[in-house]
């Protein structure tokens, strides 16, 4: 009796310094989060349990699949509403968000608590936080660097007949593409092939279009066949730019590709249709954003060695890649600021940075991806590397969602439906920026 | 004795509220009673509705609160009116109401009037035939999606067993010849039940003894059906019509779950262009436009067949 009282004691004792430990300070707030729905989002989930340990501060999520976030959050943001205090928003929303005054300017706020932009890889600072692009004015701090790559079946290029075949067929070894060219061959032998008694496909590309799908995929060809948003000497000059005859090039070669090495019924596809076709093997190659790779590589069918990964192959004229990835932003219709900001300043250590790579997140951190470790710390690690050193970024303007829907109707009814020809849909879509820009009193 | 709860309000009024009330006419008590509902519906509809017209004339953007709209005078319709895409989903619009009502018309009315031909288990067969209408839109559009899918669906497996084609040498919502059919058949699959149940209370409404004297005239079936059966049944056929009419014109759900509007623009409808333009792009003026010029389009259509459906049902 007496031990079981001693017992009691302690583990009341024990319960309250516990409770004395953890308990929220007489200012705790819940923060709510905004992203979209997918696996980083769940790992920013178990990340964040430290932030709610060491600030007493409890913190929700509001995650909406990628189809829905923009129309979902950006009604959100638009209508001044309070759900979210912190909000992972797409980069091309930062001029609208920093126009309107949805989000917090955080310069004071960096230069207060010592974090500075020259920490990240510049690539990310330029798309996810400034406004006006190319000048010191941030909104946000970059928080997942994203970036469209390939993933190609490894095991299956491995097969000595198959890498027989195609050195008959090509004259070259079967491997990770370097050019755009090579790739579509690559494609094209794969294209109808059986492996392991399955009739299997070449590409899973990007053709949604519906949001951002198709101009995601598409523009990863067209930067690299000489396509420029502008003319880099005056800005939102278009004509020769947006449909020079190196771009017109470019969206024929995607056509190209779409006809001839994507499986049938692809016509509507876009991060998670690409996944599902190449986890189940149908096919060969599969461009996607890189925040994928950490869950092919723990899929039983294709992780585990039996999955490369490369960066998107050169073109004619250039070596880019699309940019994805978000910034984190202090939403200014929150009555929790103050809490925000503190989560911002948490997450910008560089040990939550590090943690947020090993747990599924790509940190944009320098101090992260320049570690001698980095390299080899995944199989996909020096791919991501590679790929964040070519990135570029479609339009951020606050008009941007025009921009990008008029892109998607014309490259979409060209490559997909087959209507007239890449001269005209890129005339057509020079003419039709040029409208926007117009509306918005550029010219 | 004990007093009515009316008795105990009215003896709880004060004598002066009494006065005048009793010295109000009936109609004013009447206005009084319909007071708030008028405005409530001012609030709710009509005030919307001028707002509606006034920002088809600006610029507006309601993503960009800080922008100042411009009076832009009649530009947006000018553009609406002019642009060959716009012109486009009012075609795409046009074949799938077209269509769709054909199909169910004709399919609804023969399952009604096989179902109203009395027969074992045709109570059971009701019931089973007008489940798909009872699912939603996007659980619909979801599940034809997999239909529709070209290396595992059952609709591609079926066609190539009947024709002989490679199940995954086609798509019936990638290719564009292929898709605005594919979003009939599905629209056809789940409401002609629909128009099926109206048939069937047309029918069943016709008196017996109509085809009693009939048969006694020595009229011939093929006569009954056309003299009584078709014309008895024709206001319910129009009001169906008019029904699926007026619900396709603005179909949205599932065609977004089917095709998203695709492939290019080939099953894009003015409603889903319309919401791009309204929620999307935020071109609030021009979708403001847009929305004008279609209420003033079903609202006459509208008007005009209504007057037609009167005609029949007096005849």
């Amino acid at each position: 009796m007496r031990m079981k009282t001693k017992t009691l004691y302690s583990v009341a004792a024990a319960g309250l310094t516990a409770c004395l430990a953890v308990s929220a300070p007489a200012n705790a707030d819940e923060l709510t989060l905004c992203w979209a729905a997918w696996d980083p989002a769940n790992a920013l989930v178990e990340l964040s349990k430290d932030f709610e340990q060491q600030s007493g501060h409890t913190m929700k999520f509001e995650f909406v699949p990628w189809p829905n976030f923009a129309d979902r959050m950006l009604n959100e943001l638009n209508s001044g509403g309070q759900l979210c205090d912190l909000m992972i928003g797409d980069s091309q929303w930062i001029g609208g968000s920093a126009e309107s005054g949805h989000y917090v300017k955080l310069n004071d706020f960096f230069e207060k608590e010592g974090i500075t932009m020259d920490d990240f890889i510049p690539a990310t600072v330029t798309g996810y936080s400034e406004w006006p692009k190319g000048t010191p004015n941030y909104w946000a701090l970059p928080a997942f660097g994203d970036v469209v790559g390939w993933t190609y079946r490894k095991d299956w290029f491995d097969k000595p007949e198959v890498q027989a075949e195609f050195k008959e067929k090509y004259g070259r070894d079967l491997a990770a593409p370097e050019t755009l060219a090579e790739l579509k061959e690559i494609a094209e032998f794969f294209q109808g092939r059986e492996i392991d008694g399955r009739k299997v496909y070449g590409a899973a590309i990007y053709t949604e279009r519906g949001s951002e799908g198709i101009t995601m995929g598409v523009t990863n060809v067209l930067y690299n066949y000489g396509f420029q948003y502008e003319n880099p000497d005056k800005p939102y000059e278009l004509d020769g730019f947006v449909n020079s005859e190196g771009a017109v090039k470019g969206l024929e070669f995607y056509k190209e590709l779409y006809d001839c090495c994507t499986p049938p019924g692809s016509s509507d596809w876009y991060m998670s249709e690409n996944i599902d076709a190449y986890k189940s093997g149908q096919v060969a190659l599969q461009m996607n954003f890189a925040f994928i790779w950490p869950g092919v590589e723990a899929d039983p069918n294709v992780g585990g060695g039996k999955s490369g990964y490369f960066a998107n192959p050169k073109g004619p004229d250039g070596h880019f890649a699309q940019l994805g990835g978000q910034g984190i932003s202090v939403v200014s219709y929150s009555d929790k600021q103050d809490a925000a900001l503190e989560y911002i300043k948490w997450f910008a250590q560089p040990e939550v940075q590090q943690k947020w790579w090993q747990s599924g997140g790509y940190s944009a951190l320098k101090a992260v991806v320049e570690d001698p470790g980095f390299a080899s710390s995944q199989p996909y690690a020096q791919t991501f590397l590679d790929s964040m050193a070519i990135v570029k970024d479609f339009w951020a303007e606050p008009a941007y969602a025009s921009l990008l829907l008029a892109m998607q109707d014309r490259v979409h009814d060209y490559v997909v439906a087959g209507n007239g020809t890449a001269q005209e849909a890129l005339d057509g879509l020079a003419e039709d920026w040029a409208e926007i820009f117009e509306d918005e009193g550029k010219y | 004795m004990s007093i009515s709860p009316i008795e105990r309000v009215a003896e709880a009024t004060p004598r002066s509220v009494v006065r005048r009330v009793k010295g109000l006419s009936d109609r004013a008590v009447a206005w009084i009673f319909v007071a708030p509902t008028i405005a409530l519906l001012l609030a709710i509809n009509i005030f919307p509705l001028i707002w509606t017209v006034w920002l088809s004339f600006t610029n507006f953007r309601v993503n960009r609160p800080n922008r100042e709209a411009e009076f832009v005078g009649s530009r947006n319709y000018e553009r609406i009116l002019t642009d060959s895409d716009i012109w486009g989903t009012m075609q795409a619009t046009a074949h799938f109401v077209f269509w769709t009502i054909v199909f169910q018309v004709l399919i609804g009315f023969t399952l009604a009037y096989l179902i109203n031909k009395k027969f074992r288990g045709s109570d059971l067969w009701t019931t089973v035939i007008v489940l798909p209408m009872m699912l939603s839109p996007a659980v619909v559009g979801n599940f034809w999606t997999f239909l529709y899918q070209p290396q595992i669906g059952l609709f591609n497996y079926v066609i190539g067993f009947l024709t002989g084609a490679d199940p995954s040498g086609f798509s019936m919502i990638g290719e564009v010849a292929l898709a605005p059919w594919a979003i009939v058949i599905v629209d056809t699959w789940m409401w002609t039940p629909f128009v099926m149940l109206i048939c069937l209370a047309g029918l069943r409404s016709i008196p017996e003894s109509i085809y009693e004297a009939a048969e006694c005239d020595r009229a011939s079936k093929w006569r009954q059906f056309w003299t009584i059966t078709i014309p008895m049944v024709l206001p319910f056929l129009m009001l169906a019509v008019l029904f699926r009419g007026i619900e396709n014109f603005k179909m949205f759900d599932l065609v977004v779950q089917l095709t998203g509007g695709g492939p290019g623009s080939t099953t894009e409808l003015t409603s889903i262009n319309l919401k791009r333009e309204a929620f999307e792009k935020w071109n609030t003026g021009f979708a403001s436009a847009y929305a004008v010029i279609l209420f003033v389009t079903i609202f006459g259509l509208a008007s005009i067949y209504v007057k037609a459906l009167n005609k029949v049902k007096e005849r």
